[in-house]
């Protein structure tokens, strides 16, 4: 794809010097950062993926929850372009001391940190946090409200194989109820012009999700009809005994993607997952690994790109 | 190819609307035809022919809750021998409930539960499974799975699920599947130790009661939930009349709420606990009068969708208790039609709409294709005589166990003659 070197000299594309949430956002900066982001692919495949572009800032990790991926894909963009990295994760440290999440804010402010990325197990946490620190902060995952990089970085991927948005029919499938990608993507897709479709058991699907303009499914095969991009959630460990569904061979059978349930989905459809996957809870092996309808690798070397015009874009507005 | 000629009969066919004298014709199994002329004039040249002689030829009963011992209890009541007592009395499907040992809340055991009645039984028998693991109250079961496997409905049988968490997930994953749910109406707590309904006459008895809004309480809940949720729900048994004033209300609103009633508290109340007469002991317990007569009076305005039996064999062992140590509990199989004929005996009911209640109600609750004369439907029919009077008499029955709450009670009407897909099943004339 051609980048107008234009882009690469004109102000912020975000709204503020924080992202918080795909809520807030427009078509216009969804397309702007997507352009960002593909020169950032391109950096990613160099021999030398370096710039200095960040250097001398300094980026925290701030992890309230484990992830390898989100935290591994935000430390190597903020490596790529040159600044300095430090990873909090808070399971071992202060929180479980008794700090509060302001306490450990102003602890970090004091750090005169440029960039904060941050993942908290409850809704709100980073945006409470960005009125209280005076860096940017990039909102990683809070609770099940928004993952913004994750969507952005599954948008980049679908536009990249799909070319545009409009009239896409993605259906997102799975534990809609507990995930804030799902949310983030639905926010997004619905915004850029996709058809967007939830399918899951009752138990699963948020109270009034149709509200979201979105059609709800509880039949698998019906939700997957003629859908252009398949979308699968994980599942969580601890919601698979008995409390939201029954268990993980009745949960395979009826939401699990196979290949007699993607059959049903538009010819060349293509599957999507955010990581990390349960085989044979809501994947076969057989798609997970099936490179010719599997995207799932590719949304993680997407992600490192769109971080990267993320960081890229909030520094623009640092002091 | 087998045929059967039923000629002469009174026709009540309530799903249809249908009562008129006329014939039906059963070809492999199935009804083949059905109508006022058929057989009429000539006899039929090849099919083995039934005179009906004026009987009523109907639908056979749909007794939409049965508890058996099998497995794990067979010495109470196995399959085989519950199929024995429901033919006898005119049923042809048996929907089990799921308080075995173990509990059925298996696909493997669902599959056990047709296997064995596929081999030992004489009707047809259409298990449910449990709503909970282990009819804990605690986690949910393989819905999905138990539906494929052939679960009719699902319940915890005669338990209520005391946690509203466990119960709003259930239904909502229940009405993921449109499973219809069945729900035992008493509050666990309020209930708990109690053998009979607080009043005047436990008071002077001195035994433990529980209060009659234990049954409206959950009801009330569980029709919150059915808003919630969207789940279709089955209220398996009601007993009060507070219970009863609910669901209508919940009916108007369109809720996808049913109820069925107990035989026994279509006949029995409270008083006929007598001198700690264990087998009139039953969950829920008798009730006072006006609650049995506003059971009658929501059979005949059809509030109350299904009478069922009910049927809970107990052994001598669990029933030659003092009353409040005894097991709850009454078989009815065999009594179930000519105790909910008194409904139409006392004029507050047609025989029709008495019948529809046990074929042409709990066939569409329980969506089965079964309790109806329509052409194609499977060739289950009872010939009945409505009113042949008849004294119940425990040592005549055919269930294995014999914990009759209407012994020595004289009814009118009985089951004559049971089919069951063309073939007969038990033969009383």
């Amino acid at each position: 794809m051609a980048i107008s070197p234009a882009l690469m000299t004109i102000g912020p594309i975000l709204p503020s010097k924080h992202l918080l949430g795909i809520e807030g956002l427009s078509p216009t900066h969804i397309t702007a950062l997507l352009d960002l982001a593909e020169t950032y692919v391109v950096q990613g495949r160099a021999a030398d993926k370096k710039t200095q572009l960040l250097r001398g800032r300094t980026l925290i990790n701030l992890f309230f929850e484990a992830s390898t991926r989100t935290q591994s894909s935000f430390e190597l963009a903020g490596k790529r372009l040159g600044a300095d990295v430090m990873n909090m994760s808070v399971k071992t440290s202060s929180v479980s001391k008794g700090e509060t999440l302001i306490d450990t804010a102003t602890t970090l402010n004091a750090m005169r940190p440029d960039i904060l990325v941050v993942r908290h197990q409850d809704a709100g946490a980073a945006e409470l946090l960005s009125r209280k620190l005076d860096c940017s902060v990039i909102n990683a995952g809070d609770g099940a409200h928004e993952h913004p990089t994750q969507a952005l970085l599954d948008a980049l991927t679908i536009r990249r194989h799909r070319g545009s948005f409009e009239g896409l029919v993605v259906a997102i499938c799975g534990d809609v109820l507990h995930s804030r990608v799902a949310r983030s993507n639905l926010r997004l897709l619905s915004m850029m012009g996709a058809r967007v479709r939830l399918v899951a058991p009752r138990t699963l699907l948020p109270c009034q999700a149709e509200r979201f303009g979105v059609e709800v499914f509880t039949d698998m095969r019906e939700g997957l009809k003629g859908a252009d991009i398949v979308m699968m959630l994980r599942l969580q460990l601890e919601r698979m005994a008995g409390a939201f569904v029954p268990s993980t061979r009745e949960y395979f059978r009826f939401y699990g993607l196979d290949r007699e349930k993607l059959a049903f989905a538009k010819p060349g459809a293509l599957v999507m997952h955010p990581g990390p996957m349960n085989r044979g809870v809501e994947i076969a092996s057989d798609i997970a690994d099936d490179v010719q309808v599997s995207l799932i690798a590719e949304q993680v070397e997407m992600g490192v790109a769109l971080r990267m015009a993320i960081l890229d874009d909030v520094s623009r507005r640092l002091a | 190819m087998k045929r059967i000629a039923f000629r002469n009969a009174r026709l009540v066919d309530p799903a249809n609307g249908l009562d008129i004298k006329g014939g039906l014709l059963v070809e492999n199994g199935r009804i083949a035809d059905v109508g006022p002329r058929l057989f009429n004039d000539a006899e039929p040249h090849d099919p083995e022919v039934i005179d009906c002689r004026g009987l009523v030829l109907a639908p056979g009963l749909i007794d939409a809750r049965v508890f058996t011992g099998e497995p794990g209890a067979e010495h109470r009541e196995s399959l085989e021998s519950a199929s024995q007592a429901a033919a006898a009395g005119g049923v042809t499907s048996m929907i089990v409930m799921p308080n075995t040992d173990p509990v059925i809340d298996e696909p493997s055991l669902v599959d056990f539960i047709l296997r064995r009645a596929a081999a030992t039984a004489r009707v047809r028998v259409l298990p449910t499974a449990a709503l909970t693991k282990g009819l804990l109250g605690e986690t949910m079961t393989e819905i999905g799975l138990l539906k494929e496997a052939g679960a009719v409905a699902f319940t915890d049988g005669d338990r209520s699920i005391a946690n509203a968490r466990v119960l709003r997930r259930a239904m909502s994953y229940a009405a993921t599947f449109d499973a219809l749910v069945l729900a035992h109406a008493e509050d666990p707590e309020l209930v708990k130790g109690a053998s009979a309904t607080e009043g005047e006459y436990a008071t002077r008895l001195g035994l433990p009661a529980s209060p009659a809004i234990a049954e409206a309480m959950m009801v009330e809940r569980d029709i919150r939930l059915v808003e919630l949720t969207g789940a279709r729900l089955h209220f398996a048994q009601i007993s009060t009349r507070a219970a009863l004033d609910t669901i209508a209300a919940a009916k108007a609103r369109g809720l996808p709420v049913t109820c069925g009633v107990a035989a026994h508290h279509l006949i029995l109340n409270e008083l006929d606990v007598g001198p700690y007469y264990t087998f009139r002991k039953v969950r829920p317990p008798l009730r006072s009068e006006e609650d049995r007569a506003a059971m009658v009076e929501g059979v005949a305005n059809g509030t109350i969708d299904v009478i069922v039996s009910s049927h809970e064999p107990q052994g001598a062992d669990t029933k030659r208790q003092p009353f409040a140590a005894a097991a709850a509990g009454t078989v009815g199989l065999e009594t179930l039609l000519p105790a909910a004929l008194t409904v139409m005996h006392e004029g507050k009911a047609s025989l029709s709409h008495v019948l529809a209640a046990m074929t042409a109600a709990p066939a569409r609750i329980f969506r089965l294709g079964a309790g109806t004369l329509t052409k194609g439907a499977p060739a289950d029919l009872v010939l009945l005589d409505e009113n042949e009077p008849l004294v119940v008499d425990a040592e005549k029955l055919h269930s294995r166990a014999r914990n009759t709450a209407f012994e020595g009670r004289k009814f009118q009407g009985r089951a004559k003659v049971t089919f069951v897909g063309g073939v007969c099943v038990s033969d009383a004339r």
